[in-house]
């Protein structure tokens, strides 16, 4: 299997000015990460409010994602929004045949909560590997959709390509709680996580609700995986990642949005401020160790409801 | 010759892993993605035993079974208590996170990885398939023990086995620590078979592979296990022109078996006359109990046991 490259940032301008500069500098840096890392989690953490279990295929559908961008850029010619869009649907699509063919059967069958993950487990394995059989596991650019010259505040300077994914994830995230708290739709998201059985005897479409939350959240992945793959590239390995929005979901308490929302940008900042004043090569070990340690404080995470479930 | 002693040879330290993790998710219902830092382990204090102290390959295997033991008690201290997708996420950042350790430890070779460890010369070929025989007698005596079929209890329904009095984070630690003890054998094996240990060797999809291994087999077996092992450290060197896709397969296959079989190849049964004479006993019962009772109630695959046991 080839290697992860490396996750060199593409350019990172080293600010000349102070200690506050250089701090944020970081924060900036820190948020624009995160923002991603909340696309991924968000979407994580919905399915799991619903299903109650580790979507682990949630990464595949993140690289698949990033695929469908590149291609619809770099062979349809697609432009940069037609792109997202297509990446977006494309995403949504693969989670819900996953949804339709592999875990629906185990929910008829009212299968044990373990065949869940295992079959997860198996589904990214098949698709991260199908991608590196076909397409190859050689790293892609994205064609150059904004300009490397950052737009210079001051001292500080912030990447086009940073800017554009925070502002593409926040007006994702907000357009989803809007749709959660305020449509017929979101009440019935809300209240299958709350409790499926008795929505159901309330008469909704559960098995609708559990399509429309597994769409959402592939939505959000392949969006999520084009940003990474702009800002980055586009490997057959970028699913790993989604590692890092389990931990944002842990953080801020599995199941919860606006837990998920607060663990990743918290992660985020974690990570940046660990490679901007410690070294890059400790980032994700101590984004574990601090998981590890969240785990054993409060399991709950931040923003963690029904405690008696977890412990 | 030597080609085929080396299969041989892989085949029976993926075994030994294979047979932990066989107990800890297959018997206990306990899910671990970080199972390839417990081999990370034993593989680095093998390492550090023969390269470093120039002691001999057993000291070795013994150390690497202890550390990795130890380490195992601290990490269940701290996460057997959480539940399901919780500990899940808490072994797989266990597992990256001894990866990542190791990475930046440059007195074990770091990144790119420790070479010229000493190497299993001539008869001490036999030790991997000792130990190997050693470990199913083992995880066949522990499950077929009072102790193991508490760890079945646990699985089936945690709270019924609590009410009648088994400790379950008990059971829990006893199966968490077995599978890593034998996950740190295997390790420390491979270590000197091979002669060179990377981090990257023991990364999420070894962890994942071993877990293959035992779905395979089937939940619940340890014959399953055995063949398992064997079967799918083999096959891929007879299909080298496809290994593209061996992994494709793979995944492929374990949707096909949660969804179709979730008891895997042998699920439940364990290839010995007695087993064998069970399970036969259990596939009449159900026929005749399909022919009474009309067909509409369901087949609830509810328990990786189905097969044998009932």
């Amino acid at each position: 299997m080839a290697q992860e490259p490396a996750r060199g940032d593409s350019f990172r301008v080293q600010t000349k000015g102070g200690a506050m500069a250089q701090f944020l500098q970081q924060l900036i840096n820190g948020i624009s990460i995160g923002s991603i890392y909340a696309l991924m989690a968000v979407g994580y953490s919905l399915v799991y409010s619903i299903m109650n279990f580790s979507n682990f295929a949630h990464g595949s559908v993140i690289m698949l994602g990033a695929y469908f961008g590149f291609f619809a850029m770099k062979f349809l010619g697609a432009a940069f929004p037609v792109a997202f869009l297509l990446a977006a649907l494309g995403s949504a699509l693969v989670a819900v045949i996953l949804e339709r063919l592999a875990y629906k059967p185990l929910r008829d069958r009212n299968a044990p909560f373990l065949y869940f993950i295992i079959t997860a487990m198996g589904a990214s394995i098949f698709i991260d590997n199908f991608v590196i059989a076909t397409i190859g596991p050689t790293p892609k650019m994205y064609p150059q959709i904004f300009e490397q010259a950052p737009i210079i505040l001051g001292e500080l300077a912030i990447g086009r390509i940073d800017l554009a994914m925070f502002v593409i994830s926040a007006v994702c995230l907000v357009a989803l709680i809007i749709f959660i708290d305020h449509t017929k739709m979101g009440k019935a998201i809300q209240a299958t996580a709350y409790n499926m059985k008795a929505s159901a005897l309330m008469g909704i479409n559960t098995n609708f609700v559990i399509v429309l939350v597994f769409a959402i959240g592939g939505g959000l992945a392949g969006i999520a995986g084009v940003l990474y793959g702009m800002k980055y590239q586009v490997y057959p390995q970028i699913g790993n990642i989604t590692m890092k929005s389990f931990i944002a979901a842990v953080f801020g308490g599995l199941g919860s949005l606006p837990g998920a929302l607060i663990g990743a940008l918290l992660l985020g900042l974690i990570e940046t401020m660990v490679s901007g004043y410690l070294s890059t090569q400790y980032r994700d070990l101590i984004a574990f160790i601090i998981l590890i340690a969240m785990l054993v404080v409060r399991p709950t995470g931040i923003m963690g409801k029904n405690a008696e479930e977890k412990a | 010759m030597e080609y085929v002693l080396g299969i041989l040879v892989l085949s029976a330290i993926n075994l030994i892993a294979v047979l932990g993790l066989s107990i800890l998710t297959g018997f206990t219902g306990l899910f671990s993605f970080g199972h390839a830092g417990f081999m990370a382990i034993g593989a680095y204090v093998a390492a550090i035993f023969t390269a470093r102290l120039h002691l001999p390959f057993e000291v070795a295997l013994i150390a690497a079974g202890i550390a990795a033991g130890i380490v195992s008690v601290a990490l269940g201290r701290l996460t057997l208590k959480l539940k399901g997708d919780y500990f899940c996420i808490a072994t797989m950042g266990f597992g990256e996170a001894v990866r990542l350790l190791l990475n930046n430890w440059k007195w074990v070779g770091g990144a790119r990885g420790w070479e010229s460890i000493p190497k299993f010369e001539g008869p001490q070929f036999i030790l991997p398939f000792v130990v190997a025989a050693l470990a199913v007698v083992f995880s066949w005596n522990l499950v077929n023990s009072r102790q193991g079929r508490n760890l079945v209890a646990v699985r089936e329904e945690e709270l019924a086995a609590q009410m009648s009095g088994i400790n379950v984070l008990h059971s829990k630690m006893t199966a968490l620590i077995v599978s890593a003890v034998l996950a740190g054998i295997a390790g420390a094996l491979m270590a000197n078979f091979i002669g060179f240990i990377a981090p990257k060797s023991f990364n999420m999809q070894k962890s994942t592979e071993l877990i293959i291994i035992v779905i395979f087999g089937g939940l619940g077996s340890i014959s399953g296990s055995v063949v398992g092992a064997l079967l799918l450290t083999a096959l891929p060197e007879v299909f080298r022109a496809f290994s593209d896709w061996r992994l494709v397969f793979y995944g492929l296959a374990v949707i096909i078996i949660m969804v179709g079989r979730p008891q895997g190849l042998m699920g439940g049964i364990e290839l010995t006359p007695s087993g064998v004479r069970k399970a036969l006993a259990a596939r009449r019962t159900r026929a005749e109990f399909a022919k009474i009772s009309a067909a509409d109630t369901p087949t609830d695959a509810d328990s990786p046991v189905d097969g044998g046991s009932k």
